[in-house]
């Protein structure tokens, strides 16, 4: 194995492991994260696969598993992974948006030891403007929320937000106390994958963002420790990335549904790394041997500025799938930080969002929803790009 | 999750892990771990040996005789009632 650097010969990890099972899905986020192309991989990985997968990574000390997807319960098997991994000794979270989710499946969660579910709320109904009245939504919601308290799980509840939902925030914050949530997080989209063919449909305005924090202070206040809330804004309006994962390969892998081995949800995206696949290799090695794990783990990959940066332990350069979307170069620091040459990439976007823009209703029809003929669409642009910039021998 | 910091743990009541965590062996850190959602924590040497014997049917004071029947010699009352004290109000235990 290549030793470079600073870089710690010892491998040690992975703690979390996020098994994308499906990406199968009813609904159409506009901001979702999977991969664009999802409509064109090969076929999901079986039950035996994923248990073998769970096993192995559960070996290197493996802790933490998220079921997700897609909507992991368009799958029949999700029982089976969660008995299974709790006897192999993890924590299992499930994430879903809770369409699927009935009396039945939820007891044999329960039985099988399910550690905790997150629900996501999402305005994914193509009414977009429209979700927060639809009472069809309101009514799946409060039916699953009942639930999971019956079943004595905490409410957890996750809501994306954007520049077109985020002035409900006051309808939102209400609805999940009505819901009895106990824990909210209120997240900015971030710009990948979907998000980021919707941006500038996307990206909240300063104002937005502080209207929307102060409701969200004035609601804590007022409930106090029955519900806690979150409130994350986009990091295209900060000067410093994110520690993106904690740091390549360093505590999560994530495997998409299809079998890739990634270290985080956007990587496949990465040109020039090769992923491997649990179906292929081991986790041992996928962790510990595989080129693609190790590309960018520790910091010897780091170009200037990130390379002497006195801040760099902070957050490791950032994300390398921003800094290769915006700058066309992963080992860039990412441009969110205000030391990277390309940092007017962020502002000028910032910038967009300031200007006053058309209403919902006209967005509707133009802005991209996540469905399989949309990603079959992106998949065959992607690929006239690759072949486009494939130079010619 | 309990907001108990100041409250005092009852010696003579059982003590129990809440619903939410688990507690186990990590062969690969060679430590306890509390496990609960999205998160853990390692829970080396007394802390381990401490929450290990959290099962819901030991009170406090059968915790601390317990601890001192398995390591002789020690005066571990301090310790053990300090750490549950800061277990419960992390809202890792109840009573
Ligand atoms: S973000 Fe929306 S569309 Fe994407 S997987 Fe989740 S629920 Fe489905
Ligand atoms: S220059 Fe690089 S390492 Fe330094 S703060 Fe910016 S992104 Fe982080």
């Amino acid at each position: 194995m290549q030793k470079a650097g600073s870089d710690s010969n010892k491998v040690t990890g992975p703690l979390w492991v996020n098994a994308e099972i499906t990406y199968k899905c009813p609904l159409h986020c506009v901001f979702c994260y999977n991969p664009v192309d999802y409509a064109t991989f090969g076929p999901e990985l079986t039950t035996e696969e994923w248990l073998k997968t769970f096993r192995e990574a559960r070996d290197l000390g493996a802790v933490q598993l998220g079921i997700s997807g897609g909507e992991p319960l368009m799958r029949d098997d999700v029982e089976v992974m969660v008995a299974e991994a709790s006897d192999m000794g993890y924590y299992v979270n499930l994430i879903t948006s809770g369409i699927g989710l009935t009396e039945k499946r939820i007891s044999a969660f329960k039985e099988g030891g399910l550690g905790q579910i997150q629900l996501s709320f999402q305005d994914s109904t193509k009414e977009l403007n429209d979700f927060l009245s639809s009472t069809r939504t309101f009514d799946l919601k409060s039916k699953v929320a009942k639930l999971i308290k019956e079943y004595e799980y905490p409410m957890v509840l996750n809501v994306v937000l954007h520049r077109l939902n985020i002035d409900h925030i006051q309808q939102i914050l209400e609805m999940a106390e009505a819901m009895g949530a106990e824990h909210v997080e209120l997240a900015n989209s971030q710009y990948y994958a979907w998000a980021m063919e919707n941006r500038k449909y996307l990206m909240p305005s300063r104002k937005q963002l502080e209207h929307a924090e102060e409701v969200t202070n004035r609601f804590r206040d007022r409930v106090g420790n029955k519900m806690k809330i979150y409130f994350v804004v986009p990091d295209y309006y900060s000067t410093r990335p994110k520690k993106c994962m904690n740091g390549w390969g360093v505590v999560f892998l994530n495997v998409a549904a299809d079998g890739l081995a990634l270290p985080c949800h956007e990587a496949r995206m990465l040109p020039g790394l090769e992923f491997p696949n649990v179906r292929d290799h081991d986790v041992r090695w996928i962790w510990q041997e595989s080129p693609g794990f190790a590309a960018y783990r520790g910091d010897s990959w780091m170009k200037e500025p990130c390379r002497s940066c006195p801040e760099k332990e902070n957050d490791l350069g950032g994300c390398r799938c921003q800094a290769y979307m915006l700058t066309g170069d992963a080992a860039n620091a990412d441009p969110v930080c205000d030391k990277s040459p390309h940092h007017h990439l962020i502002t000028e976007q910032v910038e967009l969002a300031q200007q006053p823009q058309p209403p919902a209703a006209e967005i509707k029809p133009i802005i991209l929803f996540r469905d399989d003929k949309n990603s079959r669409k992106l998949a065959e642009r992607e690929a006239a790009h690759r072949d486009d910039t494939t130079p010619v021998t | 999750m309990s907001e108990s910091s100041g409250s005092k743990l009852s010696e003579d009541a059982a003590v129990s892990l809440e619903a939410q965590f688990r507690f186990q062996f990590e062969p690969a850190q060679d430590s306890y771990v509390l496990l609960y959602p999205e998160g853990l924590v390692k829970l080396e040497g007394s802390a381990g040996e401490i929450m290990k014997r959290v099962d819901g049917n030991k009170t406090v004071s059968q915790i601390i005789a317990d601890l001192e029947a398995t390591f002789p010699g020690v005066d571990l009352r301090q310790d053990v009632i300090d750490f549950l004290e800061h277990a419960y109000a992390k809202g890792w235990i109840r009573q």
